[in-house]
């Protein structure tokens, strides 16, 4: 077993039992880290895939600035741990309904299509070649999303205003 | 063995269904919000894998895409938390039951 495999498993166990935490930890603010370790193991896998720069942006953007609004919005909430509520059997049911429908679903899809697809040794996915085809082909949505972020940063500084109309 | 595709499909599968199953079953809109991302993070997962194995960077760049937006959708979201806390002085969403009746 190649080294790469293996730390795919590493990354692949880590990012579940983090991902499983965040369901069963009762406070917000642990839940938070154990995402934010569950980001950096995708980042590991992003790794794996070749994928640098996205590896790079997944800790910059997600475990950096979102994991840290997160974590500010429960300290401004002054959220207390959750009390053991009784878990409701029809949320527990439908729950599982949701997963095993997807599960379906996903079983289906693996089944009918044949993935032969391989590596190709030398891909060239860097950054420069991320850029290149960001500031050619991709220019326009490029700029679009320029545009969403100032409207999405418009509309927080009105929603956070104190007297909400 | 080697890993191939269908196991970073796998892996993507899981982290997804997991989210799913924690924006059903909790009831803290905050940590239903992180299940939320962790969907989020499970697709870009996908993307990225189908990227590389296809050899076609297209993939990565939708990934930077649902990045941008993600960060984005997530400030917008926190602050309507924060609005509706401010108005109802609560983060659960048994509480929430306005258009219940």
């Amino acid at each position: 077993m190649a080294s790469s495999d293996i730390l795919f498993f590493v990354f692949t166990a880590f990012a579940l039992i983090c991902g499983i935490m965040i369901l069963v930890s009762r406070n917000p603010v642990n839940s938070a880290m154990f995402l934010v370790l569950t980001i950096a193991s995708l980042a590991g896998l992003f790794m794996l895939l070749e994928a640098f720069f996205l590896a790079a942006i997944q800790i910059l953007v997600y475990a950096g600035a979102v994991m840290v609004l997160f974590l500010f919005v429960i300290m401004l909430l002054d959220l207390k741990a959750e009390e053991r509520r009784r878990i409701k059997i029809f949320g527990l049911a439908s729950g599982v309904i949701a997963v095993s429908a997807i599960a379906a679903i996903f079983f289906k899809c693996l089944k009918a299509t044949p993935l032969d697809a391989t590596r190709a040794p030398n891909f060239q996915a860097g950054t420069i070649e991320l850029g290149q085809k960001l500031f050619s082909q991709y220019l326009l949505p490029f700029e679009i999303v320029s545009i969403l972020l100032l409207v999405a940063m418009v509309g927080v500084i009105l929603l956070s205003k104190k007297d909400l109309k | 063995m080697h890993v191939g595709l269908q196991h970073y499909l796998a892996v993507s599968f899981l982290l997804f269904a997991l989210g799913l199953f924690g924006v059903i079953i909790r009831r803290n809109v905050l940590v239903i919000y992180m299940c939320l991302e962790l969907m989020l993070n499970a697709a870009n997962l996908a993307l990225v894998a189908f990227s590389r194995f296809n050899n076609n960077l297209d993939g990565q760049v939708f990934v930077f895409f649902t990045i941008t937006v993600a960060a984005a959708e997530v400030a917008v979201g926190l602050a309507l938390i924060v609005a509706l806390y401010r108005k109802r002085q609560t983060a659960h969403v048994e509480d929430l039951t306005t258009m219940k009746n």
